[in-house]
């Protein structure tokens, strides 16, 4: 489904992550691991087309992202993508009907309520269509987001550290939602995490090596 | 969506939308005022106007010709031969050459001694009772009608001169024999009377003046008709003359053919009062430029707003760019929100631009004519509105820039 070849992507600092060949088919589900500072994100960056690498080549689907020009890469991203980033960041002007609404508007999506009021049923929030996200409890939060990201079915559904910061039993929840929908939407999973838990859940896992001197903030 | 997105913003900090809305309106809403100020000055002086070509006087300022013969307020520059009426009349280049004689007033009203044409001129009728056929009979304009409350059949004095309180003719009462119809012009502050009842007053006046004091210079300031020397038979003379040409290549020769060859000033009202304009210009320029500034400081203040909601909505921005939204489309939506905050402060400025005038023509009765002007859209107010909107484009153009290129992966990894 995506294919990551000679990968590197170089700071000003001289931090470089990089991914020598990373192969994944459609459908299956893969935790990134790698110390905090490896470069998770970047790598998430990089499959998202919200970062291009220095060197290697990215292609998603039939896509190679080096091929595309930075608004024609926006809307690929738009339609190909569901990203769930770690701290969720819901629209807080929006309530939630309307955070959804977004994702579709900017996907080039039509308006679909229908299947907005279904996604939101699916994920038992259906009574939260109307609430803003500061009403919002984190779990509630979450499936959301998770919403957000698969409301256009995405064919690559990436979760930035989802269980950081949550105890174990919603460290579960959380996993399993993000794989269940996945599935629902027959989308591609990529989560980057530390989290052990994680990695007992999910089947493949890439591992990403820790570049010497690496600073925390570059998570 | 983004246009949602854009309200839902400035929705989320109502105490800094409704200062920079209000900020604006109270800008707009000067401008406006000012435009519509201007227009009806300049409107009302045209109405005013209208079909004088010239005025003939005696020799003095022509501006204060026009002031006195044209919008009655100021004095007169002195008289003029009865005999310079027909003269004019004779004249083929003049198709109308109307008499005034001025003298008294009633309540700041010229009690102006004409032909009844003169009440045709200003397009005004009778809206009750009749014309004069006697001396000492009146016609009020309708303010003045209004003003008094004098009716048919009813009397009053005229006072000399034009001030307020000047000596009043209590033993020479005009009677009000009609009333005319308002035409928002200069007639509706008129009172309207025969030349011979202006002759009849000054005649007695004249000789109540000799027996007091021989000269009173003040006093002939003061009054058109009375600058005669008491030994002296009384000459029949008038004031002024309104002169209407019979083509407009008389304005080439007439003015200076009279102002070179006779005693006569000849004064155009059209010129004289762009001179004036120009005057009053200055001071409607300082007063909208000011406005000008409170428009240009709510700019600024919707700017410093954008920039700061910029620093409070990076994540959200990036969180648009993972959703697919183009640099444009980010940018879009700042645009947007200050396009939306100017033009609803611009509107609302211009609806309060109309209510402050149609405010101003109901307490100030010498501005009623400003009424309907306050309840039209002049073509400079899709220029204001143009203008606001292109002060909230430039508001918005640095922080949607900066919007633009923000660092998606950046901003999302820096939690």
């Amino acid at each position: 489904m995506f294919e990551l070849t000679g990968i590197e992507r170089r700071y000003a600092d001289d931090v470089v992550v990089s991914v020598p060949a990373w192969r994944a088919e459609a459908g299956e589900q893969w935790l990134l691991a790698g110390a905090s500072g490896s470069g998770k994100s970047t790598i998430l960056h990089i499959l998202a087309g919200l970062t291009r690498p220095t060197t290697g080549c990215v292609i998603v689907g039939d896509t190679d992202l080096g091929t595309l020009h930075a608004s024609a890469l926006d809307r690929w991203r738009g339609r190909t993508i569901g990203f769930v980033p770690q701290r969720l960041h819901l629209v807080t002007a929006l309530d939630v009907r309307d955070n959804l609404r977004l994702a579709q508007a900017f996907a080039d999506a039509t308006h679909d309520d229908a299947r907005i009021r279904a996604l939101l049923e699916a994920l038992q929030i259906g009574d939260l269509a109307r609430r803003f996200p500061r009403e919002l409890s984190h779990g509630q939060a979450q499936r959301v987001a998770v919403a957000r990201a698969v409301v256009n079915r995405p064919r690559l559904l990436l979760a930035d550290e989802p269980t950081a910061s949550l105890d174990d039993a919603h460290a579960v929840m959380a996993l399993e939602l993000l794989r269940t929908q996945a599935i629902g939407v027959g989308a591609t999973l990529v989560i980057a995490s530390h989290d052990a838990r994680v990695r007992a859940a999910l089947p493949r896992t890439y591992p990403l090596q820790v570049h010497a001197a690496a600073p925390e903030a570059a998570t | 969506m983004i246009a949602r997105l854009a309200i839902a913003y400035a929705r989320r900090r109502p105490l800094s939308t409704a200062l920079v809305v209000l900020l604006l309106a109270l800008g707009i809403g000067v401008v406006t005022l000012t435009v519509l100020l201007a227009q009806e000055l300049s409107d009302r002086m045209t109405r005013d106007a209208q079909g004088i070509d010239l005025v003939v006087g005696a020799k003095g300022s022509p501006l204060q010709l026009v002031l006195c013969g044209v919008y009655h307020v100021d004095v007169p520059t002195g008289n003029i031969p009865l005999a310079t009426v027909a003269e004019l009349r004779a004249n083929p280049l003049i198709a109308e050459a109307l008499p005034l004689a001025l003298g008294d007033s009633f309540r700041g009203a010229w009690i102006v001694g004409s032909e009844p044409e003169l009440l045709e001129h200003y397009g005004g009728h009778l809206a009750a009772g009749a014309l004069w056929n006697a001396p000492m009979e009146a016609v009020l304009g309708s303010a003045v009608a209004e003003a008094s409350g004098l009716k048919v059949g009813d009397h009053f004095a005229g006072s000399h001169g034009l001030a307020l309180n000047g000596p009043q003719h209590v033993d020479h009462p005009y009677l009000v024999t009609g009333i005319a119809t308002p035409t928002g012009t200069v007639l509706d502050r008129m009172v309207l009377t025969s030349i011979a009842s202006v002759w009849v007053i000054h005649e007695d006046h004249d000789e109540e003046d000799a027996k007091d004091t021989p000269t009173e210079p003040a006093h002939d300031a003061g009054s058109g008709v009375t600058t005669k020397s008491p030994a002296t038979t009384p000459s029949r003379e008038v004031t002024l003359v309104l002169v209407r040409y019979r083509s407009p290549l008389a304005a080439a020769t007439l003015p200076r053919t009279i102002n070179a060859t006779t005693d006569l000033v000849a004064a155009s009202p059209a010129l004289e009062t762009a001179r004036l304009l120009t005057v009053f210009g200055v001071g409607t320029d300082v007063l909208r430029g000011f406005a000008w500034l409170l428009v240009a400081a709510s700019a600024l203040m919707l700017f410093v707003a954008l920039a700061q909601a910029l620093e409070e909505r990076r994540y959200d921005l990036a969180i648009l760019r993972t959703l697919g939204a183009t640099p444009l489309q980010v940018a879009g939506v700042l645009l947007l929100e200050s396009v939306a905050l100017s033009a609803c402060g611009a509107l609302l400025g211009i609806a309060l631009g109309h209510l402050a005038a149609a405010a101003i023509a109901t307490w100030l009765p010498s501005a009623a004519t400003l009424a309907p002007a306050a309840r039209h859209w002049l073509p400079d107010e899709w220029l204001i509105l143009a203008l606001a909107l292109g002060a909230g484009i430039l508001a918005a153009w640095l922080p949607a820039w900066r919007a633009a290129r923000l660092d998606v992966a950046a901003t999302l990894a820096d939690n």
